[in-house]
């Protein structure tokens, strides 16, 4: 029997190549691995963090937009309640996702599965785990973003083709949450680590200017909710579901390229200095 | 023992590690080759160290192509380090080490392409069934599916899981996964076969079906690289290895050079219970020509394991057991350490 004799070829291609010890230009295989193991074991856990967001608009959108009755809206004009909300768990909603695959899913695959270690075996580098394992991230984001804005528009929440734009604009905010929590994870070592990201994760949900403006607080508190990502993201979707755009817009989406470009920098080194130590 | 190592001697002779004791037969070859061997790996000096820990202290080897080499030594020696640093997945505080002539530090995912790995511990991917295990895995070296499609059937049949082809990982028993994961290590048709502890925790049949497929490889010219702390293991299946405690090379060889160098031919075992064990050295004293007292037994180190017991019971010993064996490899680690390989 010949398991080595033969079809050597195939692999030279594979072995001549040059590259650094980080990167093989391959995290198509660790893409294509997700896809392989969504399909076989993954699909119901995705399917519940479609509904979540769509749980709250409509219990806080419509229940509680029965109470509120309109509120003012970015551009200025009256807006129903749900549509006020609407984009604001959105970006909630790309933050929960990107969050989740990159932390608990990682830090599972990282110090349970083994499954990270298996792959440095290979000919992959950490970067290509790295961006193969964000790359999922964003798909998914993609996914229930594009839902999401589904039900917006079936709920009549839509007024403007300008909201199709919350669609990328929800993958670049995932793409922030994923590139930092990834290596935030890296530093994780028990479960109890693990729940300081969800201490951080509800403040930051539930004051954000997800349900009320930011004008109620006072200036200093202000001034640190701005300084947190995700009220970037409430605002920035906000603008677009209006298509009222100010040059702020422009600073939110600074504020996700920054973020992503430092977050990519960060787990790329603690991936570098946890498995090629 | 079986003659398995009667190769001991041909052109493959490797060249000493320097600091390594120097073996009777280990001297430059005196056949006539043409060409020096061609070393797939090559280590020098090679340390490791954690913070205050030293895991490899400084050792020196080199494998030639094909041959199936050995790091035998107890737990925590720095068998598995040496291992990390041959995958570059650990890197070295000092020394040099090449990898078919490229530092693996340089060149992690180059080098890692020339490898198979088997670690320690099994990593199946537990989410993905066993063939696409192999596939994906394919996947990870940048191989084909065209490629990977047949080449993952081919070895499936190699590890005689052909029919557990669509079963989950986690239905498979311990061989099972263990067999699984070396065809997942030759997916890439490495050149060297790294295996970390391959048999550690199986059943004695599931071990021999694995030593039995390792075999084949070697056949096909695959170099072997094997940590074990199983002299069985290392008589059976290296052609030559070092022994290794503490981070340092204590000897190397063969394994019938190492047992010829540091035992006897035969070991009498002798049990008195636990009380006498430590006692009764005095009595034997002169049986042999070496004695080792263990907590659990007395071992007389001759060439005559019979005679001596003969004398022994002259003496008017009575011991509660008596076994008279080969010497092995572990005679030869306790020799070298003062320790048994299993504690």
């Amino acid at each position: 029997m010949t398991v080595l004799t033969q079809g050597h070829s195939v692999t030279e291609e594979a072995r001549n190549r040059r590259f650094g010890p980080l990167y093989s230009r391959n995290a198509r295989a660790v893409i294509g691995r997700g896809l392989m193991a969504t399909k076989s074991s993954n699909w119901l856990v995705m399917l519940s963090g479609f509904f979540e967001p769509v749980l709250f608009l409509i219990s806080m959108g419509v229940g509680m937009g029965a109470m509120v009755g309109t509120v003012q809206g970015p551009g200025g004009q009256e807006i129903s309640y749900a549509a006020y909300i609407a984009p604001a768990l959105l970006a909630v909603s790309a933050m929960n996702g990107a969050i989740y695959d990159s932390t608990w899913n990682v830090f599972f695959k990282m110090n349970f599965a083994k499954l990270y270690q298996g792959m440095l075996y290979t000919s992959l580098g950490p970067l290509d785990v790295a961006m193969g394992e964000i790359f999922l991230a964003l798909l998914r984001g993609l996914l229930y973003a594009t839902g999401f804005t589904a039900v917006m528009g079936l709920m009549g929440l839509i007024t403007t083709p300008w909201a199709l734009l919350m669609i990328p604009a929800s993958v670049l905010i995932a793409f922030g949450f994923a590139s930092f929590g990834m290596g935030i994870t890296s530093f994780m070592k028990t479960f109890q680590q693990m729940d300081w990201i969800n201490f951080i994760m509800l403040p930051m949900f539930l004051f954000s200017a997800t349900f009320y403006p930011l004008s109620v607080y006072p200036q200093y508190i202000q001034w640190l909710i701005q300084a947190m990502p995700l009220w970037h993201g409430v605002e920035l979707l906000r603008q677009i579901s209006a298509g009222a755009f100010t040059p702020a817009t422009a600073i939110h989406v600074g504020y996700y390229l920054v973020m992503i470009v430092l977050g990519l920098m960060l787990t790329t080194g603690r991936l570098r200095s946890l498995f090629l130590k | 023992m079986p003659e398995l190592h009667s190769a001991e001697g041909t052109s493959k002779k490797p060249a000493p590690a320097k600091d390594a004791r120097p073996t009777k037969d280990a001297g430059p070859s005196t056949n006539a080759v043409p060409a020096p061997p061609q070393y797939v790996i090559t280590a020098k000096n090679l340390t490791k160290t954690y913070g205050d820990v030293t895991a490899v202290d400084g050792i020196s080897f080199s494998v030639p192509v094909g041959e199936a080499f050995g790091l035998l030594g107890p737990n925590g020696a720095g068998k598995s380090t040496t291992m990390k640093m041959i995958g570059g997945v650990a890197q070295r505080t000092s020394g040099s080490l090449t990898i078919m002539g490229l530092d693996p530090e340089e060149h992690g995912p180059e080098v890692r392409a020339h490898l198979g790995v088997v670690p320690q511990q099994d990593n199946l991917d537990e989410e993905l069934r066993v063939r696409d295990n192999l596939l994906v895995y394919g996947r990870y070296f940048g191989l084909p599916m065209s490629y990977l499609k047949p080449k993952a059937d081919e070895l499936l049949e190699f590890a005689q899981l052909t029919d557990k082809a669509k079963s989950k990982v986690d239905a498979l028993s311990g061989g099972m996964k263990r067999r699984l994961t070396i065809a997942r290590s030759l997916i890439n048709e490495p050149r060297i076969l790294l295996l970390d502890e391959p048999t550690t925790g199986l059943d004695p049949q599931a071990r021999h079906i694995l030593w039995d497929r390792l075999f084949r490889l070697k056949e096909q010219g695959v170099t072997l690289i094997l940590t074990t702390h199983y002299m069985d293991e290392a008589e059976q299946l290296c052609d030559r290895l070092i022994v290794v405690d503490k981070g340092r090379i204590m000897a190397e060889g063969s394994p019938a050079s190492l047992i010829r160098n540091y035992s006897t031919r035969e070991v009498l075992e002798l049990r008195f219970g636990s009380e006498r064990n430590t006692s009764v050295g005095a009595e034997l004293e002169g049986i042999g020509e070496r004695l080792e007292t263990l907590p659990d037994r007395v071992l007389i180190y001759t060439q005559d394991g019979e005679a001596a017991l003969e004398e022994v019971s002259a003496r008017g010993l009575r011991p509660l057991t008596s076994l008279v064996r080969r010497s092995s490899l572990e005679d030869v680690f306790l020799r070298l350490t003062g320790r048994s390989l299993i504690d």
